[in-house]
């Protein structure tokens, strides 16, 4: 005899099945999530801070920027969602990712797999600790980057250890049966099929489910996939001679033109006021230059200077001033203990400026 | 009740949300944190991040470049 409907109702309900879904605040993360949720999933977003994330930095620190609205679309995906958020910073551990992926880089200083390796493992360790029952990302087979390869995502759930409690619901009737799958906790058939770069079927699915307005970010949103940063992450691990960073490292690396004269050391000048006042903050890290006969940039050197390198350095930091054609510019030069001294120089022409020592 | 201020100036998104979440994580229900940043990009995510984990904003403002948002803890 069939059990009485009200058991079965409290028997549900006593056993909804709880998941964190990975939320990069892109579309396939909030498909995937709402996927899992319209089979009556608990589902809360898990979203991990790594210091390379796009996430407006630029714009905060730009003063042209500064009226474009910001929002942190992780944020705003858990809240169309209407599900918590769990950001985590996980700044020093991701360091190992970056400077040694056992899985080596992508295309410039990507380590894609090894990135998302780590951050499945990490959803692994909270769900335990949390007293979830699964883990949901947005990947789908065949998308960029290198971990949505089919042969890669096996590779992801067993190093993670996720095993099969990573459910892919974008692309699950490719895989194989997950535990939640297997377990009846999902409907396998309510899952999909999608494959390929291709994003109208997630788009079709988005207007199925309501969702009007979703971040797509061109070229990804992590700083690491862009070529310009990569070749700046490179120029700083070849002048330590060791590849290190702090966060700070990686935070200027997103500001300011880089320019290294010498081997041992670079400039970092703002181009607008916004990357200025960002960068005086920097001023008892580094030694810096500011012009003072013209308006012009604030110029921080990072590297051990002599006399001779400091006139160098003011004269390229006079070269991107309003002072730029005048026969001489004067500049304040300023130690990591804040002594000044003011020098007079001739901005250095472009002719002059070799292209090689662009970073 | 208890009324705690958070220091996350210098700090850009989502550091400030970062460290708004586990300092609230610490405190109970009904506590007062005032949270002072100077990324404008707060104005916008932690009123979001309150608005999704039961939190109450009680008031915001903005002056001479740095944020202030003051936080009452709800019941998450």
């Amino acid at each position: 005899m069939a059990p009485p409907l009200k058991s079965v109702l409290i028997s549900m309900a006593t056993t909804q099945r709880k998941a964190v879904a990975l939320i990069s605040g892109g579309l396939d993360s909030l498909l995937a999530a709402k996927a899992v949720m319209e089979q009556g999933v608990h589902v809360e977003g898990i979203n991990f801070y790594t210091g390379f994330c796009v996430e407006g930095h630029t714009h905060a620190i730009r003063k042209k920027d500064k009226a474009k609205p910001k929002r942190n679309n992780a944020l705003w995906v858990a809240e169309q969602l209407g599900i918590k958020l769990h950001i985590v910073d996980v700044i020093e551990e991701y360091k190992d990712i970056v400077i040694n992926p056992s899985h080596g880089y992508g295309q410039h200083m990507n380590p894609c797999l090894d990135c998302k390796g780590f951050m499945v493992k990490k959803a692994h360790q909270w769900i335990e600790e949390n007293g979830f029952d699964f883990i949901i990302t947005g990947e789908v087979i065949g998308q960029r980057p290198m971990s949505q390869r089919k042969d890669t995502m096996p590779v992801i759930a067993r190093e993670s250890g996720a095993g099969d409690l990573l459910v892919r619901p974008l692309c699950a009737q490719h895989l194989p049966p997950t535990l939640p799958e297997q377990k009846g906790w999902l409907d396998r058939e309510k899952l999909f099929d999608f494959s390929g770069r291709t994003r109208k079927p997630q788009m079709a699915l988005a207007e199925q489910y309501g969702f009007e307005d979703y971040a797509q970010p061109a070229g990804g949103c992590c700083f690491l996939t862009d070529a310009h940063y990569s070749k700046k992450i490179a120029d700083l691990w070849t002048s330590r001679g060791e590849r290190r960073y702090e966060l700070d490292d990686i935070m200027l690396l997103k500001v300011g033109r880089h320019i290294r004269p010498k081997k041992h050391f670079k400039l970092i000048i703002g181009r607008e006021e916004g990357e200025n006042n960002f960068l005086s903050g920097y001023r008892k890290m580094f030694a810096s230059i500011k012009t003072t006969s013209h308006a012009g940039p604030l110029t921080l050197i990072d590297g051990e200077v002599s006399d001779e390198d400091i006139e160098l350095a003011a004269q390229i930091s006079a070269r991107y001033s309003q002072g730029r054609t005048a026969e001489k510019v004067e500049v304040e030069f300023t130690n990591k203990e804040g002594v000044s001294k003011l020098i007079e120089v001739i901005p250095m022409p472009v002719s002059q400026l070799d292209d090689t020592w662009q970073v | 009740m208890p009324h705690y201020t958070l220091d996350a100036k210098r700090l850009m998104c989502p550091m400030p949300v970062i460290r708004t979440q586990d300092k609230v994580a610490e405190l109970k229900p009904g506590d007062i944190l005032e949270v002072t940043c100077t990324d404008p990009g707060a104005l916008n995510d932690i009123p979001a991040w309150c608005r999704i984990n039961s939190h109450e904003v009680i008031s915001s403002s903005e002056h001479k470049g740095e944020v202030v948002i003051t936080v009452k803890v709800g019941n998450a």
